[in-house]
């Protein structure tokens, strides 16, 4: 069950060695819990000390039609005893709550693999529903031959564990989720406190409908323990991972971001503004902040995306550190605003979880298809520094920086994420605060000298302008998105004067890459004969993937970019160093492209747009392919 | 607006060396002098005050004030408006707008700073089209407009400035035209209110829709065309010599006489700024409809506004909590790795 491939230890080599890595995939109707259930399974695994990596996978209905297959919902967990960076590519085993869930998530099962199945739900009308023929039942067709099928009436079993408690039939039924939550904690030999004690308290008003929750819970355990099915349905233990030692939490990328913004306004010394709509996946940060004004966070739920924007830029004008965040359709919108903060030349901050497009597109799924928005999309020369982010751990570090670079430079910064990282969850090592490097933030306040003219629109060494309140007595002074003049800020649209702005706003985001990082190599040499070169969420499925190439004595590198633009300064010469480049990314070619054109290096497209991450077998097979 | 101490200025004080650039004539002169008149008698300081604008030949205004300014995009100087203010609420805001900017591409957010009365002065400018774009028919141009958008006449019914606000839930709404004596006390009027202040004037555009308002802004056309109401006076005009009246039967306002001042015998209403009723029935009386038009404070009801309810909201949430970041990220389901990592 291993997802790695590694020398064997001599525990693992013995006759029945305990697996290390799991994946687990807990599907059903929209309607039935599923990613309640992954969450609170994924919470008990990360207490147990396993490392972990979650990928929620669930339909755009609210409710689709019952028992359909575009309505199931599912919650894939991969958690083991060793570092684990992806949701796992093949789960070991599926538990299927209706016909349709088994329909859609048993293609992905690993041959040999353990379907867990409520033959309650595989009533004629539920498998006519699900698409299957007319009389025939994949418990019993025999279809499932190539895993290990176990079937029984969770369904039945759960309105007998929760009888003593006079529920109607439909409430019964909705402790179904937590029956199946506690068979599989019996499976994997988890703790049911920590579930015992959040049902206590989402269920806090209505003791009851907690008493039946934790009835079911500890029924579907007792069900594992007692019942003599034998076989592959028998407990596992999954010994904890190795970790630097150290307090850890689970963390979503949108927690993270929304943590990462908070503590870059802090390093900053402002107070924060966050204008945002709602859009899916965004809209959790939006969430998160809104719970945490004691920070200096204020959030206002803008009446449309231009608002969300143009509110957090006056904001920043009037001195606190604007943010935004959105998700593609939502970024499109803000265009226009975006030019204005960079005409403008103020801090703001703009969140990008991206989804799967163009227009609505795949409202829950996870895509790379903004890179082209971001580094490009705007009206006129408006460059605007782009920051990646590769995991929801690094969302944290990556959030901070798009501050440090808004701040420190004046200037709208965007950070990529995307609908993966924003709701997977993984363990993280809480940061200690006190090591990170303040960057306050000084207003202007300083009367021009005598004789002198105030100047809005001066450099620094940067080519940052300064930033001056209104209510600052004496430096009075009008701003807007019609060209500046140098210095002064006036109105100015002489030839000569928009040329030399235009190349200041370009050398000033440039100019960023003098203060960023140099590009580091996750994995391998810093020369040879081929490179894995990827940003954003690739990171987990790539880093596998050279790392099993790389045993089996293949020459591969891994290259993970954050800085998106402007690029490290050393990239280029890196790139150089390698004889191929493979630049895997879930949209048609978009970093790829920009590699080529600021680099003019052969960088060679790996491309998936399915609205599922990548698995690392797509991208080992890419890796063999290209060193055949 | 805040309390402020009060300081002594001077229109001049008010005035930007920046050359002024509309065409000659243009009514956004005469609006410009006006609030440049009007700031001094305010009492506050220039550098606490912020005029935000859109895109239009009235959003170059805040270029001429000498006060904090932003020309922002067309249609958003609201939502800017509303971080401005959130983000610091002792400041004095603003906001410039025309018929086009405020109605047509800032609809949504006209309609929604007055809804949530964040506390500002919106002044729209109505000239009843679009003047920098060169002409095109506008929101509130009338049916029938020919313009190089509508070579054969606009064909769409205009919007009713004062009735899209009443309608959005404006707690001020007010009128007045840009070369009437009467603006700065309707534009103090404004900022007197706590609240989103809405003030539309009447502005002529003397390239692409010059005297678009004379019929009733012209001096002889005034006695009769303009209808100025005042909190607790009747409604009187013509020199008092008629007014309005409520007709009973149907439910609106009509003309009536008024013999030897005797304006209660008339039946003459008394102006209540406070009824939001009488004020949509005063907004409704307007020029193409074959009435006068009602001028002045016409509806001044204030409530609570926005800022101070999020700002009582974020004191609330936040009192008693330490702002301690640490804690925040170390909080929730945690564990501790104790043993020093085995090699993988």
């Amino acid at each position: 069950m291993a997802s790695a491939a590694r020398e064997l230890t001599p525990r693992e080599a013995s006759a029945h060695p305990a697996p290390e890595a799991v994946v687990v995939r807990f599907a059903g109707d929209s309607g039935d819990g599923m990613q309640l259930t992954g969450g609170q399974f994924t919470l008990s695994t990360a207490l147990a000390g396993n490392d972990l990596s979650t990928f929620p996978d669930f339909p755009a209905e609210i409710r689709a039609p019952q028992g359909t297959t575009f309505g199931v919902s599912a919650f894939q967990i991969n958690f083991g005893s060793t570092a684990i960076e992806t949701a796992g590519d093949e789960p070991d085993v599926l538990i299927a709550m209706n016909p349709a869930a088994l329909k859609t998530n048993s293609p992905s099962l690993k041959a040999g693999g353990l379907i867990i199945a409520d033959e309650g739900e595989f009533t004629a009308r539920n498998l006519a529903k699900a698409g299957y023929p007319d009389g025939v039942n994949p418990l019993h067709d025999g279809s499932l031959a190539k895993w290990q099928v176990i079937s029984f009436n969770i369904s039945q079993l759960t309105m007998d564990a929760v009888k003593p408690f006079g529920l109607g039939n439909k409430e019964a039924l909705r402790c179904k989720n937590m029956w199946t939550l506690g068979l599989a904690l019996w499976m994997f030999d988890r703790p049911r406190e920590p579930i015992v004690d959040w049902l206590k308290g989402k269920f806090s008003k209505a003791p009851v409908l907690a008493d039946a929750n934790i009835a079911a819970l500890n029924a579907g355990h007792a069900y594992g323990e007692t019942a003599e099915i034998g076989g592959p349905m028998k407990q596992h233990h999954i010994d904890p991972a190795p970790a630097e030692p150290g307090l850890y939490r689970t963390v979503t990328g949108a927690e993270s971001i929304s943590f990462g913004l908070v503590a870059g306004a802090q390093l900053a010394g402002l107070p924060m503004f966050f204008g945002g709509y709602p859009i899916t996946p965004a809209s959790a940060i939006l969430h998160h902040l809104s719970r945490l004004k004691e920070f200096g966070v204020t959030t206002f739920q803008a009446e449309d995306e231009i608002a969300a924007i143009a509110s957090a830029i006056g904001a920043s004008y009037a001195g606190s550190l604007g943010v935004t965040s959105s998700s593609g359709p939502g970024v499109a919108l803000k265009g226009e605003a975006m030019g204005l903060a960079i005409m403008t030349e103020l801090p703001l901050v703009i969140v990008n979880s991206q989804r799967g497009g163009p227009s609505t597109g795949l409202p829950t799924k996870t895509e790379q298809s903004d890179l082209y928005q971001a580094v490009y999309g705007r009206n006129g020369d408006a460059p605007m520094p782009v920051i990646a982010a590769r995991s929801p751990a690094d969302a944290f570090e990556c959030a901070i920086e798009a501050c440090r670079i808004a701040t420190q430079f004046m200037t709208p910064v965007m950070l990529l994420t995307d609908g993966y990282i924003a709701n997977a969850a993984e363990p993280w090592k809480v940061p200690d605060m006190s090591g990170y490097e303040p960057f306050p933030v000084s207003f202007k306040t300083d009367l021009p000298a005598e004789g002198e003219v105030l100047k809005p629109y001066a450099r620094d060494e940067k080519l940052a302008r300064p930033w001056i309140k209104p209510g600052t007595p004496g430096l009075l002074h009008r701003i807007g998105g019609i060209e500046k003049q140098v210095d002064t800020g006036h109105i100015d649209y002489a030839p000569a004067n928009h040329q030399r702005m235009t190349d200041i706003r370009k050398d000033k985001v440039d100019g960023i890459a003098n203060h960023i990082p140099d590009q580091e190599i996750e994995l391998g040499n810093a020369t040879g004969k081929l490179v894995i070169v990827g940003w954003g969420s690739t990171f987990g499925p790539i880093h596998q993937a050279v790392r099993r190439a790389r045993r089996k004595g293949l020459d591969v590198s891994h290259v993970h970019i954050r800085h998106i633009w402007p690029m490290p300064k050393n990239l280029g010469d890196l790139l150089r160093g390698f004889d191929k480049i493979i630049v895997p990314e879930m949209n048609t070619g978009q970093l790829k492209t920009v590699l080529r054109d600021q680099f003019l290096v052969d960088a060679k497209p790996l491309n998936k747009v399915s609205g599922q991450p990548f698995r690392i077998a797509e991208i080992e097979a890419a890796i063999e392919a290209a060193l055949a | 607006m805040n309390e402020m101490t009060t300081i002594k200025t001077s229109p001049k004080d008010w005035e930007t060396d920046q050359e002024v650039r509309w065409c000659p004539g243009c009514g956004d002169y005469a609006i410009l002098k006006a609030v440049q008149r009007t700031m001094p008698e305010l009492g506050v300081r220039p550098e606490n005050t912020v005029f935000i604008s859109g895109i239009g030949c009235s959003s170059r205004f805040p270029y001429y004030m000498e006060t904090y300014g932003f020309h922002t995009i067309h249609g958003r100087a609201p939502a800017v408006a509303t971080g401005v203010k959130l983000a610091n609420p002792e400041l004095d805001v603003w906001i410039i707008t025309g018929d086009g900017d405020a109605l047509s591409i800032g609809g949504n957010h006209t309609m929604h700073i007055l809804r949530r009365n964040l506390d500002c002065q919106i002044l729209l400018f109505n000239n009843e089209i679009y003047g920098l774009t060169k002409g095109q028919y506008s929101p509130t141009s009338r049916v029938g407009t020919r313009s190089p958008s509508t070579p054969f006449g606009s064909v769409d019914r205009p919007a009713t400035p004062c009735s899209f606000a009443l309608g959005s839930g404006a707690r001020f709404v007010a009128r007045g035209i840009d070369t009437h004596k009467s603006l700065p006390s309707v534009l103090k009027a404004a900022h007197a209110h706590k609240g989103a202040s809405f003030v539309e004037i009447y502005q002529n555009c003397i390239v692409y829709n010059d005297d678009v308002f004379a019929p009733f802004t012209e001096k002889k056309a005034a006695p009769e065309g303009q209808i100025w109401v005042e909190h607790g006076s009747p409604v009187l005009f013509a020199g008092g010599t008629k007014g309005l009246a409520l007709d009973h039967q149907n439910l609106r306002l009509h003309v009536v006489d008024v013999a030897d001042g005797d304006w209660q015998a008339a039946g003459v209403i008394v102006h209540d700024e406070t009824n939001r009723g009488l004020a949509q029935m005063l907004i409704d009386y307007a020029p193409g409809e074959g009435g006068p038009v009602v001028l002045g404070v016409i509806y001044n009801s204030p409530r609570p506004t926005f800022d101070s309810a999020v700002i009582e909201q974020n004191e609330a949430a936040a009192k008693g909590k330490k702002p301690d970041l640490q804690s925040l990220i170390s909080k929730g389901q945690t564990w501790q790795v104790t043993k020093e990592p085995h090699a993988l």
